[in-house]
């Protein structure tokens, strides 16, 4: 029997895996959430048609928005992670000690549900001491918080489905205010090439340049997503990507990755020109 | 409620594509084949339905089958005696029940803050209004309801009137003591008219204020295409007993296209259908949108979302829940100053803003994520262009001296002269600004200083102004 899942990159491009079955098939009062278990891909969980993750590939989307902003930062104490109802970045968090409160805003109950079942290992995280799981929206938690946190991680990816909320300026705002006076907020920054997402990177990058004294873009390569592509977003009121950067001090940690080194970071904020080109467009 | 399943003109529509019938008639896009980029625009089911009158889709003109029966379903759903289906706006709405009631000289008793269709209805058919003036809430800056013993008076003072004309709510969601003034009215032989531009859910939700036809009144103006979720420019006209519905459609038909839309129509009719079907569910479920909009804002702090704790049992004899009306002077800022804010760092369109107040429009096709986005920008707005408020001006209403009618006014001898030079002298035009489309100044109103000062104002923070013929809003046209 064959069986593929096609998501739809653009309107004339897709990217197809074969499914060996699917495990999961629910509808929550936000969308609609798949797992599928594929022959290439491992595991993948589906929110409207479109992969969150892969079982192959969310390592390396979960190290670039923990590690990053974990390496330059001096002293994260308190994390929001918002909309990180899969886990996967609270988990990576919990990897280090000095971290003492991880707050998971995540407005969809079924995806943590289906997460804690289907990605045991992944979400595994969320039962740490240290994290607290809020069933709330993003921008209403936000609301209310005030120099609270040293790191944001703007876990959601879709600005155009039932997360686009979160790619406002209205949110960019709130993070700002809900973060300490040398916060930083990592987000994602979609992927640059086809010529929808591109304009949806640029208008992100504007609201961002916008609303925090250093704002910088850095990049991945994650096959599951559009063009093998990916951006992240570093806003933060105080410490500069590379030139806080503090190597030494991160690899003593001794944290074990697979995809994030402290030179990959440096060079990950090297972007392709016409990337740059781009950015520079919303720096005007 | 019986039979509201069915939707006559929409299964009309489907039954005529299903006999795939060579049209040798009007439109000649011909089912969209002679204009391909309209296909494209607009889709192959859109075109696809935009057809003529013809024997069975009926005529809106003159209907006798699925077009009645359209109507007569709508009737029923909103406790009307007949309805009849709109496509020239809840503008020709209000404009037929004028016309319907007024005749030349005839006097007719409406607040000031009515939208300026109806003044246009009077322009058109000579009759000379009395204005009772809506009590003003002045922190806030807007027009309240007709209080029942001003109206009482403006009927003992002008017996001969024909008519009273209510907004049933106000755009800000205020509403007058309704059925009171119906039974005032009708003591002295008048006739009581309703613009229920922004009511339609009235209809259907039994928490919230009173509708026209449910208060006893003669006849309501329903905005469908507004809270009712039809097309644009959709709309239905309702009478009660002792309405002569025949001689209503003669009147529409003076100013109505014989082409009615089949788009517009059909949308009236599968809205009606699902009003009447499921609108009490979907208007609680705005209710309680708008009331947890409300609080939220309210702990922004700085903004003042209003609700009903400015019912009075007078001037606000009922507030309208659905309505998101917030105050922004407490901000520094003027309401214009937030919408112009709004849509341009935040990309969010409300409806309008005005000198104090913003209003965002809460209907059954929002989601509690696109009110958190609202919400959060105010708090962001909040955070980052807080001002001073000293000397900005609230909205405040301008009593208007009438000198002559509106018709006369208009088609009197007129010249143009500069905003500024105008005091004292009689305006041949409508100054106003849109939305929400209440008139500063109407034909046939003497212009004073406090208007000229108002207008300028208006015209400075950002209001769109329009009906002068100076697209500019510089020049006024003033009576020679």
């Amino acid at each position: 029997m064959e069986m593929w899942f096609s998501e739809l990159h653009t309107n004339n491009v897709k990217l197809s895996m074969r499914v060996e079955k699917q495990l999961f098939s629910g509808k929550s009062d936000c969308q609609r959430i798949d797992v599928l278990e594929t022959a290439e891909f491992g595991k993948i969980l589906a929110l409207d048609g479109e992969i969150l993750f892969s079982g192959k590939d969310e390592f390396i989307y979960d190290e670039m928005v923990t590690h990053v902003p974990m390496a330059v930062h001096p002293c994260v104490k308190s994390v929001l992670i918002i909309g990180g109802g899969d886990g996967g970045v609270a988990t990576e968090l919990t990897r280090y000690d000095t971290i003492e409160k991880i707050d998971v805003v995540e407005p969809d109950e079924m995806l943590v549900e289906v997460c804690r079942k289907h990605f045991t290992e992944l979400s595994a995280g969320l039962s740490d001491s240290r994290v607290n799981v809020y069933v709330q929206d993003g921008l209403r938690f936000l609301r209310s918080k005030c120099n609270e946190y040293d790191l944001i991680i703007n876990d959601a990816t879709d600005p155009f489905g039932y997360t686009e909320g979160l790619f406002t300026k209205e949110f960019y705002g709130n993070c700002f205010k809900a973060l300490k006076e040398d916060g930083i907020m990592v987000y994602q920054h979609g992927s640059p090439f086809y010529d929808e997402d591109m304009a949806e990177c640029m208008k992100m990058h504007r609201k961002a340049y916008r609303s925090f004294p250093v704002s910088r873009v850095y990049q991945a390569h994650i096959p599951t997503c559009p063009s093998g592509y990916w951006l992240f977003g570093f806003a933060s009121k105080k410490y500069h990507p590379i030139k806080d950067l503090r190597a030494r001090e991160w690899k003593k940690l001794g944290i074990e990755t697979r995809y994030y080194t402290t030179n990959l970071h440096k060079g990950a904020f090297m972007l392709p020109k016409y990337v740059e080109n781009m950015l520079e467009e919303e720096e005007k | 409620m019986t039979n509201q399943r069915r939707a006559p003109i929409y299964e009309a529509l489907e039954k005529l594509r299903k006999q795939r019938v060579v049209p040798f008639d009007v439109p000649g896009h011909k089912r969209g084949r002679g204009n391909p980029e309209l296909v494209e625009l607009l889709g192959e089911k859109c075109v696809g339905i935009d057809v003529n009158s013809m024997k069975p889709l009926d005529n809106l003109c003159h209907p006798v089958s699925v077009i009645r029966d359209a109507e007569d379903m709508a009737a029923a759903a909103f406790h009307a005696e007949h309805a009849f289906l709109m496509v020239g706006g809840t503008t020709s709405a209000v404009q037929s029940m004028i016309l319907s009631v007024c005749k030349r000289k005839d006097k007719i008793i409406l607040p000031r803050n009515v939208h300026k269709s109806a003044i246009n209805a009077l322009v058109l058919c000579g009759a000379v209004p009395v204005y009772v003036n809506p009590e003003v809430n002045s922190q806030l800056g807007i027009s309240l309801g007709m209080e029942v013993s001003c109206v009482e008076q403006a009927i003992i003072e002008n017996p001969d009137a024909v008519a009273v004309l209510v907004n049933n709510p106000t755009y800000y969601g205020i509403c007058s003591d309704l059925r009171s003034i119906v039974r005032v009215a009708h003591e002295h032989g008048m006739k009581v008219l309703v613009d229920e531009a922004h009511g339609t859910h009235l209809y259907f939700q039994p928490q919230l204020p009173v509708s026209g036809m449910e208060a006893g009144a003669d006849m309501a103006a329903v905005s469908m295409h507004k809270s009712g979720g039809s097309l644009t420019q959709s709309s239905i006209l309702l009478t009660n007993k002792g309405v002569n519905a025949d001689y209503v459609r003669q009147i529409i038909n003076l100013t109505q296209t014989t082409s009615g839309s089949y788009l517009l129509l059909s949308s009236l009719d599968i809205s009606r259908r699902n009003l009447a079907l499921r609108g009490e569910e979907s208007f609680a479920q705005v209710m309680k949108m708008a009331e947890y909009a409300r609080k939220e804002i309210n702990e922004i702090g700085g903004f003042y979302a209003y609700g009903k704790e400015l019912v009075n049992g007078t001037s606000v004899f009922d507030y309208d829940v659905t309505k998101l009306s917030v105050y922004t002077l407490g901000m520094g800022l003027a309401g214009i100053e937030v919408y112009d804010l709004l849509r341009d760092e935040y990309d969010i369109q409300i409806e309008f803003g005005d000198m104090s107040n913003i209003l965002a429009y809460i209907s059954i096709g929002d989601r509690l994520q696109d009110i958190e986005r609202l919400v959060g920008a105010l708090a962001d707005i909040a955070r980052l262009y807080k001002k001073d408020s000293t000397g900005m001006l609230t909205g405040e209403f301008i009593s208007p001296k009438v000198v002559s009618s509106p018709q006369e006014a208009f088609y009197a001898e007129k010249k143009s002269l500069p905003i500024k030079d105008t005091k004292n002298m009689i305006s041949g035009e409508f100054v106003m600004c849109y939305p929400p489309g209440i008139p500063i100044l109407a034909p046939g109103e003497m212009i004073t200083e406090e208007i000229i000062e108002y207008i300028i104002y208006a015209r400075e923070k950002g209001c769109s102004m329009q009906g002068t013929q100076d697209p500019e809003v510089r020049n006024l046209m003033v009576l020679v």
